[in-house]
This record gives C-alpha cells, sequence and structure tokens, in this order.
C-alpha cells in the first residue's frame, strides 16, 4: 500500500472558545476523491485552510504528501493545487496573464507557463477567452479558471473547497465533468461540499462532519445503505407532528424537519393507503440519499 | 515555536520577486494615469512654495529657497508613495482582493508576500522620488551628478516607510483608520523634519525628536547629495533608516501572520 497523500491524526482546533475541529482524524490514499460532508460552520474550510498549512492546528498531526504540515507546509504546497471557496483571481488581468503570475509563485519561467497554458485552457474551456479579462467572464468561467490555475504546477493534490457553491446547474455540471477526468488522470482530490448530490457523484469515501467532529465515514452508498437501507417518503402541506402518529406503525424510523415528514419504509404503499387520499397532502416517494443519512445521524437536515 | 514563526519570514532571498513582478503587471496597465498622479501633488508643492514663499524667503542655508525644497519633496514624495502604496495597494491586496490569500495557497510564505510589496511600494517611491530630481536638475536646482548618490537614498526611504506602513497596515481593523496615520504621523514628520524649512528653525525639545525620525534621516541624505556638498554621518543615517526598515519588518509579519494564518 503507498503512502497517504494526506493524513489526520487527532486534530484540533479552535477560535477563542469555539471548537471548530474536534480532535478529527482521516487519510486520503493517492488517487482518490475523499469529500468532507457538512453544513455551514461544520468546521469544513478549516479543515482545509490546516491542511494547506496556512493556520495551525492546536492539537494533532498532519501529514500532506508525507510533509509535516504545517512545519514543512511550503514544501508540501508545492505539491498541491487549491480551489479556494471564494474565487480569488487578479480581475485586472486576462485568463493568460492570471496563469502567468500564478505559475512564477511556483517558480516557473514565463516560457514554462507558456508551454503549459493551452492545455489548461483547453481544459477550462476558455480558449477563446485567453486575452479576455478575468472581470469580463461569467461566474461557471471564472471557477473554471480557478481550477485550471491549481492545475498549473501539475500537483498530485487537488484541495477544493466547495468548488460548485454558487454556480448554476450547467456551471455545476461542467466542473464534475472536469473534476471525473482529473481523478480518471490519478489525481488525489480533497472536496469540501454541502451538496450532497456533488458528494455522491464524486467521492470515493467521505467523512460526514457536524461541529467540527467526524459523525460518518465510509462510500457513500455503503453509508447509505447502512444507516438507511430503505425508501423515503417525504410528506409536506400537512402538520407533520400530526400525521407523524398516523404512520408511525407503517414505518421503519419517521423524522420531523421543519415542515416536512420523512418516513422511512419497506413498503410504501402501505404509507400512502395509510394516509388515504388527502388533497393537502403531497408525497414524494424516492431512494435514500446523503441528506438522510446526516439527517438520521443529527436529527437535522443539511441544507442550510 | 520557531517553525512557526518562519511562516512569516521569507522562505530565500527570491520568492518576493515573483509577488513584486505580479504588482508591476497590473500597475503597467495603469502606468501613466499612476504616474501623473502621483508626481502631480509634490509638483505643485514644490513650484507653489518654492516660488511664492521663495520670494519672501530669499536664500536658506546658502542656496535658493526653491532648491532647498528640492530635495525636501524628494524625500517626501517617496515617503508618501511608499506609505500610499502600502497602506492602500496592499492593504487592498489583503484584505479585499484577497491575492494574498491565493499565494498563502502557493509555495510562497507570508514573509515572502509582505518582502514583495515591501520591495514593491519601494519601487513606486523610488520612481516618484527619481522623477522630482530629474526634473530639479533639469530646472538647475540640483547637479547631474547628484542622481547617483540621490538615487540609493531614495530607495531607502521607500523601503523605510513601506515597512512602517505594513505595521498600520496589519493593525488596521478597515481602511478607515489610516487617516490617522496620515495626519497624527505623516504629515506632522514633514513639517519636523527638515524638508520644507530648516530644522534650527525649531524649538530645542523639537529638535531632538526631529533627529529621531526617518524622514529626517532620508532629508539629511538627499540634500547634501542634490546640492552637490558633502554628506555629514552617512553611516548615521543609512543606519537609523535600516532600522527603520528591519524592525517594522519583522514586526508586521508577526502580526500578519496573528491576523491571516490564524
Amino acid at each position: 500500500m503507498s503512502s497517504p497523500a494526506i493524513d489526520l491524526f487527532e486534530v484540533s482546533k479552535s477560535y477563542k472558545d469555539r471548537t471548530v475541529v474536534d480532535a478529527l482524524s482521516f487519510t486520503v490514499s493517492p488517487g482518490e476523491c475523499f469529500g468532507l460532508l457538512g453544513p455551514n460552520g461544520a468546521g469544513k474550510s478549516t479543515l482545509a485552510r490546516l491542511i494547506l498549512g496556512v493556520a495551525s492546528p492546536d492539537a494533532g498531526k498532519i501529514y500532506v504528501l508525507g510533509e509535516p504540515v504545517p512545519a514543512r507546509a511550503p514544501l508540501a504546497r508545492r505539491g498541491i493545487g487549491v480551489v479556494p471557496q471564494f474565487d480569488n483571481l487578479d480581475l485586472q488581468l486576462t485568463v493568460r496573464e492570471n496563469l502567468l503570475v500564478f505559475g512564477r509563485y511556483f517558480g516557473m519561467s514565463a516560457t514554462e507557463v507558456k508551454a503549459v497554458t493551452p492545455s489548461l485552457l483547453e481544459f477550462a474551456r476558455l480558449e477563446n477567452k485567453a486575452d479576455a479579462r478575468v472581470a469580463e467572464l461569467s461566474g461557471g468561467m471564472k471557477r473554471r479558471l480557478t481550477l485550471a490555475r491549481a492545475l498549473i504546477n501539475d500537483p498530485q493534490v487537488l484541495v477544493l473547497d466547495e468548488p460548485t457553491t454558487g454556480l448554476d446547474p450547467h456551471g455545476r455540471h461542467l466542473i464534475w465533468e472536469r473534476l471525473r477526468w482529473l481523478l480518471a488522470r490519478g489525481k488525489t482530490i480533497l472536496l469540501t461540499t454541502h451538496f450532497m448530490e456533488e458528494a455522491e457523484r464524486l467521492c470515493d469515501r467521505l467523512c460526514v462532519l457536524e461541529h467540527g467532529r467526524k459523525i460518518a465515514e465510509g462510500q457513500p452508498h455503503a453509508l447509505i445503505e447502512q444507516q438507511i437501507g430503505c425508501q423515503v417518503i417525504e410528506i409536506y402541506g400537512g402538520d407533520p407532528h400530526e400525521l407523524l402518529p398516523l404512520v408511525r406503525t407503517q414505518v421503519q424510523h419517521a423524522e420531523v424537519s421543519g415542515e416536512t415528514l420523512f418516513c422511512y419504509v419497506k413498503d410504501p404503499e402501505q404509507v400512502r393507503r395509510r394516509l388515504g387520499n388527502r388533497p393537502d397532502l403531497r408525497l414524494l416517494q424516492r431512494p435514500p440519499n446523503l441528506e438522510d443519512v446526516f439527517l438520521r445521524l443529527t436529527g437535522r437536515e443539511m441544507k442550510d | 515555536m520557531w517553525q512557526r514563526f518562519a511562516s512569516a519570514l521569507p522562505a530565500n532571498p527570491w520568492n518576493w520577486i515573483a509577488v513584486w513582478r505580479r504588482n508591476f503587471l497590473v500597475w503597467r496597465k495603469v502606468a501613466l494615469a499612476s504616474i501623473l498622479g502621483n508626481l502631480a501633488e509634490p509638483m505643485s508643492s514644490l513650484f507653489g512654495l518654492g516660488f511664492g514663499l521663495g520670494m519672501i524667503v530669499g536664500g536658506v542655508e546658502g542656496t535658493s529657497y526653491i532648491a532647498f525644497l528640492a530635495a525636501g519633496m524628494v524625500a517626501t514624495s517617496a515617503m508618501v508613495s511608499s506609505t500610499f502604496e502600502t497602506i492602500y495597494g496592499a492593504y487592498a491586496r489583503m484584505q479585499t482582493g484577497c491575492t494574498w490569500e491565493a499565494v498563502l495557497c502557493t509555495p510562497l510564505t507570508l514573509g515572502d508576500i509582505v518582502l514583495g510589496e515591501v520591495a514593491w511600494a519601494a519601487s513606486k517611491a523610488l520612481l516618484a522620488g527619481t522623477a522630482i530630481t530629474i526634473v530639479a536638475v533639469a530646472l538647475g536646482y540640483a547637479e547631474w551628478s547628484s542622481i547617483p548618490y540621490a538615487l540609493p537614498a531614495i530607495a531607502l526611504t521607500g523601503v523605510a516607510f513601506a515597512s512602517l506602513a505594513m505595521v498600520v497596515s496589519a493593525l488596521a481593523p478597515s481602511h478607515d483608520y489610516f487617516i490617522f496615520y496620515q495626519s497624527l504621523i505623516l504629515t506632522p514628520m514633514m513639517y519636523l523634519s527638515g524638508a520644507i524649512f530648516p530644522i534650527s528653525q525649531l524649538p530645542g525639545s523639537f529638535q531632538r525628536i526631529a533627529a529621531l525620525l526617518p524622514l529626517t534621516h532620508s532629508v539629511d541624505l538627499i540634500r547634501p547629495a542634490m546640492l552637490g556638498r558633502p554628506v555629514d554621518s552617512v553611516g548615521l543615517h543609512v543606519g537609523a533608516l535600516c532600522i527603520y526598515a528591519a524592525i517594522p519588518f519583522i514586526v508586521s509579519a508577526a502580526l500578519l501572520r496573528q491576523r491571516l494564518m490564524r
């Protein structure tokens, strides 16, 4: 077995008296896509900063590409590409100039950057925008440029902090497709997200976080099977607390979240029959997903 | 402990160049406007005060008032360009533009960024100070031969004031606070440092304060050079400016580490 790309052991971090990361351990193997899944404020971005060595942990050990972080973080960062939560491109510069400036931070010469620019532009589908100022690009284009910029040093590890937040569905699918392309080429990805769909589609393994603690870890489908393992019916439109006693005997488990009643059932028809034809209710039957896992584990919805 | 602090220091002697070159690339697009904007103020002070007051004052320290003032304006413009580039330019790159945040994800350290920004601010100071020196020389208020002596002094002035302004940037919660530094520190310093009138005009206690100010040492280096006179105590003035460059640099790096790398 090859040595891990990222290795965290009992890492803790607090700001004032608020614990943001709480004795967290996990390991990311080379070539794997590992997801950190949790609501805003779960500690995902702080973890990304700790892994980059931009913040120092209060306790615990972090190794990235075999280097201790933060002690030898600049060395580790030679092999990491980063997509931050919010784009921090140079808006006054063109697409091409952004790549040049970033390449220089990695010690590349203008010639070296020029040599890789066409393939990065192609990767980001920005071939026609090479000489456009970044301020003129759409949100999706900026995001793709940020991703291309993260590849300038041909990194082994990519740290992506909510790479599709704020994008429309089309832009999001384009990023997912690009990320799968990178995974197919053996890159290791650490991905933070609060999109279930994103985590389910991309991640080989993931770690569900709440208040900086790990509440579950595993392969997405295994987690869903293990924690839920049956169909889900979402019921809207009535008072969920009033509906709960009606269906309780038919369901394996039920959960109220906001104005929705989540029923976990082996036989959905029984629930439908039980509720009868009430015109005020809307029933949505679907396979279980990671959202349900989170709801089951915490009693809360992950949606913000 | 040492390794933690190391992240706030430059990693090697050349990493900062990439930061400098990024700023240069952005500046190049607005170079003409930037140069005009930076030179208009010291030039109008030089001619306004130089001719206007010069008529009343007559000669100062054995030369015309405008020739006396020219060196003061060179030093002051270096101070102002370097300070403004740091408290407005670098601060914006740190705080609102998130440029620094992007750089911190690369092999560069915070110290590399701070050094690059200080070097960049000093370069702008050098540009402004040199332009005024050339104007003064062209109009016959200074010697051509003074330029090689004045340039290093202008550059050192730029580095010292960039370092000082970096401490202010590291401490300021928002850019609204910079006005205090300008009105409480920089403006009084301009009047106390001998840039506009000789220090000997000041009361004794103020003369002692003046001797501690970085701008005084800068003026004391630049003025004799421009007037073609021998410079007294070069070592003292250069040493004082180096201290004003080095200590605030380290302090600002430590403060910025606390601010940005928590």
